[in-house]
């Protein structure tokens, strides 16, 4: 495929920011010369050899990259198949992925002369993120998170108000990422001169899909050197957990069109994909719609209004996904299946106790699909999925899901 | 000509200005909005803004975002919506209705079918908040076709470069927002908007109508001066809310429009 132009999988999205019939810019007029705007500087800065200079000094001195590729040996012997690497992005500087994107929108927005920085955030992973390297550039940082997230988030909260973030409750909805993301978008519709609006996921209007995928291709581009250093060639299958799907297209892109490398995404299924709606699996449960500026899979009821999804993990609350991946999933590139809370739970615990690795939630869906498809597959076949956070954040809401009081353990 | 032309035609004749009205489909519940809407041709209201319920008004302020959710949580749907037009205008068949909000519920009913519905209950024109001129062929250029109005919103945004296309499929009206921001937060200044109106009628051709933070006869009066119209719609909303009964919900209508009259 690499050498078919034609059937080239990397070349989306097109001029009008259309994944096939996904994506687009479906964003009120008072926002629409600012995405192209964004846009235009965007494009400059892509093909500017200073802009990528500055990404990759920070990449390595404020971010630590590369991380490592790890090979989880227990877990391989445990589950008895594949072999299953792990690509180390909870090792980052602030515990996920999230920051790869974040330098990159930060950069960007000091060259548009931007001095006011909103963002969304669920897990608020992002949040911290975008308020660690405000902190560092010395910009304004107005952080939008669900109310229900503030509660069950509460660390990364405390770390956001550390870091000299103003961090906004929403209430309204159900309090999650989605009416957070309707909250961030009506502070920007508000704040058009001097505010830049750092969208943490391959979603919203063009060009976000495309520019946040562009900064965290670093994932899988260092995977392809990593793997090939480590095993001769590449693996045989990818698997990331989506909430938005920025970890997992970060992963994905730069193996699109290597069409001997299996591409799986995983969605969080909630209870359980059922008619109740209690899951965010946007692909596997939803249909098409229009969301956020853009057409997606979306989780909505027979009339056309959003539901709201429901996940033990914070970060994969989303009733959407990128346009990116609802593209891949209609031409069949990448496969996505559901994953329970219970399932990931589980998932969460083994890598604890074998690896010495506490994931956050979000990739312990992505670890749980591992758990199901390993021991099945052949000894020579290689896995590699993206760890792409740690779970500090999260052990209060798995300690309450196993049952256990924090204040037992003092 | 549709309705919406023949009113603007109809108020040019009389030297008149314009007062637009909004309010939220199904807020509280049917029944009660459709007593509202059915009162306020005779409380002075020329043109009629018709919510479609949502539960992601991205452009709107917390009065109509509950205003949305109260109609949502009643039960109301699409479909009702249209419904509560044809019922309206079984009574009325002069006063124009303009269907505003987003588009995903009119894609997940089907551009085709919703335009059929929507032309047949008897709306006349369509203002779709997350639908720029960039994304004219999804609904912008069907419902011209089917004989509907697309209503474009200008802003203070829109430049002069982009100001062509953002009128080039525009007919009825435009509604110039005068400010950046949701419905119903800040208030524009006359002085402000006067330019820009002008600027808007020299590059489309049509009347320009203008809306978000009108909340008093006093400023209702004030922005129709310095147009051909003007939109009240959070602070009717916030009548509504307060549990107001029809009959001081449309005494207030008839304040702010008797404002626009005056002008
Ligand atoms: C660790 C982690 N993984 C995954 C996600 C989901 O986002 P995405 O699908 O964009 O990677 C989040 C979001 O907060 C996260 O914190």
């Amino acid at each position: 495929m690499a050498n078919d132009l034609f059937n080239s999988f990397m070349t989306g999205p097109d001029e009008r920011g259309r994944f096939g019939d996904f994506g687009g810019r479906f964003v009120s007029e008072t926002l629409m010369p600012l995405i192209l705007e964004l846009e235009e500087q965007y494009e400059h800065a892509k093909t500017d050899d200073s802009f990528w200079a500055e990404m990759h000094d920070l990449w390595t001195h404020y971010v630590g990259r590369p991380s490592p590729l790890y090979l989880a040996e227990r877990l391989t012997d445990h589950l008895g198949g594949a072999k299953v690497y792990m690509k180390r992005d909870e090792l980052n500087h602030t515990g996920a992925h999230k920051i790869n994107n974040v330098l990159g929108q930060i950069i960007l927005a000091r060259r548009m002369g931007k001095t006011r920085i909103i963002a969304e955030t669920g897990a608020g992973q992002h949040g911290v993120a975008t308020a660690t390297v405000c902190a560092k550039f010395g910009l304004k940082c107005i952080v939008y998170m669900g109310a229900h997230d503030v509660e069950r988030q509460a660390p990364n909260v405390f770390r956001m108000k550390l870091l000299g973030a103003e961090v906004v409750p929403v209430t309204s909805g159900r309090g999650t990422l989605k009416d957070a993301m309707n909250d961030a978008l009506r502070d920007w519709v508000t704040n058009v001169r001097d505010t830049f609006y750092c969208i943490g996921t391959v979603a919203g209007p063009h060009p976000y899909p495309a520019m946040v995928r562009d900064f965290q291709s670093i994932i899988g581009k260092e995977v392809r050197e990593q793997m090939t250093a480590a095993e001769g060639r590449l693996p045989d299958t990818l698997i990331a957990a989506i909430g938005g799907g920025s970890n997992a297209m970060g992963l994905f892109y730069p193996f699109l069109d290597d069409k001997d490398v299996g591409i799986i995404g995983v969605e969080a299924g909630g209870k359980g994909v059922n008619a109740k709606m209690e899951h965010c699996a946007s692909l596997t449960g939803g249909r098409p719609g229009v969301l956020h500026g853009n057409r997606t899979y979306l989780l909505q009821d027979d009339d056309g209004q959003i539901l709201e999804g429901f996940s033990i993990s914070a970060g994969l609350d989303y009733p959407g996904i990128g346009p990116e991946h609802a593209w891949l999933h209609d031409v069949g590139r990448a496969q996505y299946v559901a994953i329970t809370d219970k399932e990931a739970l589980e998932a969460f615990q083994l890598c604890c106790e074998l690896e010495g690795i506490i994931p956050a939630l979000e990739p312990s869906h992505a670890l749980a699909h591992v758990m199901k498809i390993a021991p099945e597959l052949p000894k020579d076949h290689i896995l590699c999925m993206n760890m792409c956070g740690r779970g500090d954040k999260d052990i209060f809401t798995v300690a309450k899901a196993l049952g256990f009081e924090m204040g037992e353990f003092a | 000509m549709t309705r919406i032309d023949d009113k603007f035609a109809d108020l040019a004749r009389q030297g008149r200005k314009a007062f637009v009205s909004y309010i939220m489909a199904g807020d509280p519940d049917f029944e009660t909005s459709l007593a509202v809407v059915k009162g306020l041709p005779a409380a002075g209201v020329d043109i009629i803004e018709l919510g479609l319920p949502f539960t992601d008004p991205m452009a709107d302020g917390p009065t109509i975002q509950l205003a949305g959710q109260r109609a949502l949580e009643g039960g109301m749907t699409l479909q009702k919506t249209l419904d509560l037009a044809r019922a309206f205008r079984e009574g009325d068949q002069t006063t124009p209705i303009v269907l505003m909000g987003y588009y995903n519920p009119i894609y997940s009913r089907g551009v085709d079918s919703f335009l059929v519905a929507a032309k047949d209950a008897g709306i006349d024109g369509l203002i779709v908040v997350d639908l720029p001129p960039e994304e004219d062929a999804e609904l912008c250029l069907p419902a011209q076709a089917a004989g509907l109005n697309f209503i474009r919103l200008a802003t203070p945004t829109t430049d002069d470069k982009r100001l062509p296309q953002v009128v080039q499929n525009t007919s009825g009206f435009v509604y110039y927002v005068s400010i950046t921001g949701i419905t119903g937060a800040a208030e524009a200044e006359a002085g402000d908007v006067r330019p820009e109106v002008a600027r808007i009628k020299a590059a489309s051709g049509l009347p320009v109508i203008v809306g978000f933070g009108v909340n008093t006869p006093e400023k209702s009066r004030a922005i129709a001066a310095v147009a051909d119209g003007v939109v009240v719609g959070s602070a009717i909303v916030s009548k509504i809310a307060a549990g107001d009964s029809v009959g001081d919900v449309l005494a207030f209508v008839k304040s702010l429009s008797d404002g626009a009259h005056s002008a």
